[in-house]
């Protein structure tokens, strides 16, 4: 089937609905603790389980950080907005109707610029932001007969981000995901977790011939739970619809259920089956108004964020694409990144393969943060620019490297103490060079009749002389001055 | 005279005094309820052990000297929609006819914090839909003037409670009249408060825009001493006002001279009952020869009213009564197929015709393709009404209107009538919509049934309608416990 994806007659076009559980202290509209995996039905109250009479009030902390996810995908803030009531019966929704915002959200009008994996960008549009809250949770087990509900999770504050249908491929899809997902991480407002459900999506999937202009008849998928199971789902029911259609059929717009396991889309209600949700303006909460400074002043405490960082990296850096990503992707390597730069005196190529590769190790080793160690940018720029000076060497850096962790001494201080100043004083090292050349007469004539291998045992050997401080490079140049000679 | 012929001013200074017990005047309201209530049907639940607890309390604190609350130790009775820790609370609905809340109200606090005795629970229409009483799932609530009479609603426990002398002062609720017309029709004395200035977290909601928590009593001083309590803001509830308020009890003497008074036309035009229009008048006469300055003024909108408050009402009462599921609490089928059919056995048998009607029409206004034609097009309306209020709060201090365009009506007469039962609210609904206070208060009878004149008054102006009522009750005198026909005989 997956042949047909790239039939290309074809267009696929995208449009992605993001959940994203916010991580305040406690919940949108109640003083209930937010917190992941705790003991069911412990973080619970009269308001979040809509006992009668209990009433929402709104915590403003969730305004604030989707104000800021607004700032980060560049949309407009309205800062007069309202909540309205969604109504539908399920048993996870313990007032009947949640609440949520319909005609006026909070953010509106944004775009967000995805870097895709052949290094082209691609703006994608965002409609909107709105704030709303999340649902109990469902528990089936056969240890009990029916269902119960758990209500930790009601009212935990959701924010959700509308798409443009902008997104033509299932890879498009994927680099949205994961910007939005880094975004909402380097912003610290939400824990971003897809295998918690603290982000959750549903897909919007439709296709079209190459150059139609009007957007053919979508299709909604829910129950996608993974960036991967996202990727899946449109490359399959794209394949779907083009099958339809080239059979001469119809696209019916329609909710479909992704099945992951099977790898298929179910169809679960048509167009015409809709729920009506009865919107209209929540009159248990006021108007929300922000005040216009404040709006500013968020915007103003946006930090670099990972797309624009790993754009930088690159464009400005030399920075290869793939290392930009894993540099931005975790927020402690991108701040140990920037700190080196700050700092300067090394090439931004080095300090980032020392980070994704001996700080990287430690990190994961140790399972901690390169900031729970004693290793600072500044010990790192001073062991890489020693390098880079030729007075260590690297795997005499990777020593000191691995001293600096847990100890608070200079690295100056460790290359003296444990000898691993390189030995990069021609007059020294032409001395060991011809010691060795004297003692391996075997070995030059080796080289002389075209064994290569033969200079690197040589090397070696003034190595070995020297301790290991000689100056490799210089030795090798040595060497082979007085073989050519 | 027995102790639950007084009024709660007087309750309050005998207790200070020592004069009386705390314990030996809840003793007194017990027997009253048990003399009578059978035949009035105003209690729901009563709470025996809560109220003797509390009596004790407070007069221990007495004996030893420490200061109390003015409403400390004065029985008082509660609307049974609003929530009280570990005391049924079932909103006169089968639906929560075994619902016993596990958090008590705001007001509830602010009363437990006074020393407040609190007797037991009050009658009323179904989740507070209705004028009559008469859509109880319990009980009928008779009016204690004429038992064949209804007591109006859907405060009509609390009404008939506090003519009956079954408790001194009672809570009600008013989403469109509900504390007003049972005042008007039991002839006591009932406040419906601006809207956010008591708070409605723990009140069982049925048209959050327009609920609000009032006193009711059988006299403007005990009505003070109680809004005194319950009034202020609350975190709790995001429209709630915050804002201080003023002791509701000083500056009630009763003068009017120079208060202006406005009479709109709408209010005493077809459908109001031409002696109810003439007692409201001469009692408005009575005002001006006391140098009030009586002004004619204008409400166009208010023919647009009902039809405005109904569907605004409906569309909020669709929704807050959705949570009532069989899931959590109350009511549930006993037999049932699967989830769909639990919801709508639940809510089926769970509910009552007019609780049904409600939902239904709410339901249907909020529907895609409904909205703006109802909904928006009554938000609209509802705007003009209260623009119209302001402008003439420009003009005059307070605007009297009948309470109600006729005195209570017979038990069963309106029942299959639902139009007929709304319009009984025509004035009293335009107000719940602008978000004033106003204030109903006894101003004569016909056949011996009370008529109610209601003042109106700007935003936070509580004060003014308790003078004006004021003014009124010393015109009439204050209203007395109702002797119940036949009680002798028990």
């Amino acid at each position: 089937m997956s042949s047909k994806v790239s039939n290309n007659d074809y267009e696929i076009v995208v449009g992605l609905e993001v959940h994203a559980e916010l991580n305040t202290v406690t919940k949108a509209y109640c003083s209930c603790k937010n917190s992941f995996g705790l003991e069911v039905n412990s973080q619970i109250c009269p308001i979040c389980t809509a006992l009668p009479g209990a009433l929402p009030t709104l915590n403003e902390k969730v305004v604030e950080y989707a104000i800021k996810m607004g700032h980060a995908l560049n949309c407009k803030i309205n800062n007069v907005t309202k909540q309205d009531r969604k109504n539908y019966f399920y048993p996870d929704l313990p007032k009947a109707y949640q609440i949520s915002q319909f005609d006026i959200p909070l953010c509106e009008h944004g775009y967000l610029d995805v870097l895709l994996d052949d290094g082209e960008e691609k703006r994608i549009g965002v409609t909107r932001i709105h704030i709303e809250e999340d649902a109990g949770k469902l528990l089936h087990d056969e240890a009990f007969s029916g269902s119960l509900v758990d209500f930790n999770r009601s009212s935990v504050p959701l924010i959700e981000i509308v798409s443009e249908p902008d997104i033509r491929s299932s890879k498009e899809a994927k680099a949205y995901l994961e910007t939005i997902k880094s975004i909402l991480k380097y912003l610290n407002i939400s824990d971003a977790k897809m295998q918690e459900g603290s982000i959750r999506c549903d897909v919007n999937v439709s296709v079209r011939k190459k150059r139609q202009k009007e957007f053919g008849t979508r299709c909604e998928m829910k129950n996608v739970n993974s960036f991967s199971a996202a990727m899946r789902a449109i490359d399959y029911e794209a394949n779907r619809q083009i099958e339809v259609i080239e059979n001469g059929g119809v696209i019916n717009q329609e909710t479909r259920r992704w099945d992951d396991v099977k790898g298929i889309s179910i169809a679960m209600r048509s167009k015409e089956d809709a729920q009506d949700y009865r919107y209209f303006p929540e009159p248990d909460l006021g108007t929300i108004v922000v005040d216009k400074t404040f709006i500013q002043k968020l915007k103003d405490e946006i930090p670099e964020l990972p797309h624009i960082k790993q754009k930088r990296y690159i464009k400005e850096l030399g920075i290869p694409q793939v290392d930009a990503a894993l540099l931005v992707e975790n927020l402690d390597k991108s701040r140990l990144f920037d700190e080196c730069m700050d700092i300067g005196g090394c090439s931004a190529k080095n300090v980032s393969n020392w980070i994704l590769g001996d700080v990287s190790k430690v990190m994961n080793d140790l399972n901690k943060s390169i900031y729970d160690t004693n290793v600072t940018a500044e010990k790192l720029v001073e062991i890489i620019t020693l390098i880079e000076k030729g007075e260590i060497s690297t795997s005499a850096g990777k020593t000191v490297f691995e001293e600096i962790l847990s100890s608070d001494k200079a690295v100056s201080q460790i290359v003296d103490e444990k000898g691993l100043k390189q030995i990069s004083d021609s007059g020294v090292i032409e001395q060991i060079v011809k010691d060795v050349l004297s003692e391996n007469e075997k070995s030059i004539n080796d080289y002389k009749n075209g064994k290569t291998n033969a200079l690197g045992f040589l090397v070696g050997q003034c190595m070995k002389r020297s301790k290991g401080k000689a100056n490799p490079a210089l030795a090798k140049e040595l060497i082979l001055k007085y073989i050519e000679q | 005279m027995e102790l639950y012929k007084k009024p709660a001013y007087l309750l309050s200074e005998m207790i200070k005094k020592k004069e009386c017990s705390a314990v030996e005047i809840t003793q007194s309201f017990f027997n009253r309820i048990g003399n009578i209530d059978e035949k009035i049907g105003a209690y729901i639940t009563l709470n025996n052990e809560g109220a003797l607890k509390a009596a004790k309390v407070v007069d221990e604190k007495i004996a030893k000297g420490e200061a109390v609350s003015p409403i400390a130790g004065v029985p008082i009775g509660i609307k049974d929609n609003i929530s009280t820790k570990g005391l049924l609370t079932t909103c006169a609905s089968k639906m929560l006819y075994n619902y016993v809340p596990p958090f008590n109200a705001t007001v509830m606090e602010k009363l437990i914090s006074n020393d407040s005795v609190i007797l037991g629970k009050l009658n009323m229409d179904e989740f507070a839909m209705g004028s009559s009483t008469e859509s109880s799932y319990f009980k009928l609530t008779r009016n204690p003037h004429n038992l064949d009479k209804v007591p109006g609603g859907s405060s009509g426990g609390s009404a008939a409670s506090v003519a009956a002398g079954e408790c001194a002062f009672a809570l009600g609720t008013d989403t469109g009249g509900s504390i007003r017309m049972p005042a008007a029709y039991c002839g006591v004395v009932g406040l419906k408060p601006t809207y956010g200035t008591v708070s409605r977290y723990g009140v069982v909601a049925f048209a959050s825009s327009f609920d609000q928590v009032g006193p009711i009593a059988r006299n403007v001083k005990d009505i003070a001493l109680l809004y005194n309590a319950i009034c202020g803001y609350d975190k709790l509830e995001a429209t709630s006002v915050k804002k201080s308020y003023p002791d509701f009890t000083k500056g009630i003497s009763g003068n009017v001279k120079g208060l202006r008074i406005g009479i709109p036309a709408e209010y005493f035009g077809k459908g109001v009952d031409s002696e109810v229009k003439e007692k409201v008048l001469s009692m408005v006469k009575e005002l001006e020869k006391q140098g009030a300055k009586v002004i004619e003024i204008n409400l166009p909108s208010t023919e647009y009213a009902l039809s405005a408050y109904y569907i605004i009402s409906s569309a909020e009462a669709s929704s807050n009564l959705a949570r009532f599921d069989g899931v959590r609490y109350g009511y549930r089928a006993k037999e049932y197929d699967n989830l769909i059919d639990m919801y709508e056995k639940t809510r089926d048998e769970g509910f009552g015709d007019e609780v049904k009607r409600r939902i239904m029409l709410g339901t249907f206004v909020l529907s895609s393709g409904y909205f703006d034609a109802y909904y928006k097009k009554a938000k609209v309306v509802a705007q003009n009404i209260t623009k119209e209020f302001n402008h003439a709060f420009e003009e005059c201090d307070v605007i009297a209107t009948p309470t109600t365009p006729v005195t209570a009506f017979n038990i069963g007469e309106n029942i299959n009538d639902p139009v007929k039962m709304c319009a009984g609210d025509i004035c009293t609904v335009p107000i719940n919509i602008a978000g004033l206070p106003a204030i109903s208060v006894p101003c004569g009878t016909i056949c011996k049934m009370p008529v109610g004149i209601q003042f109106i008054a700007n935003k936070f102006n509580e004060n003014i309608l308790l003078n004006t009522a004021r003014a009124v009750e010393l015109i009439n005198g204050e209203a007395e416990v109702c002797e119940i026909s036949g009680q002798e005989g028990k």
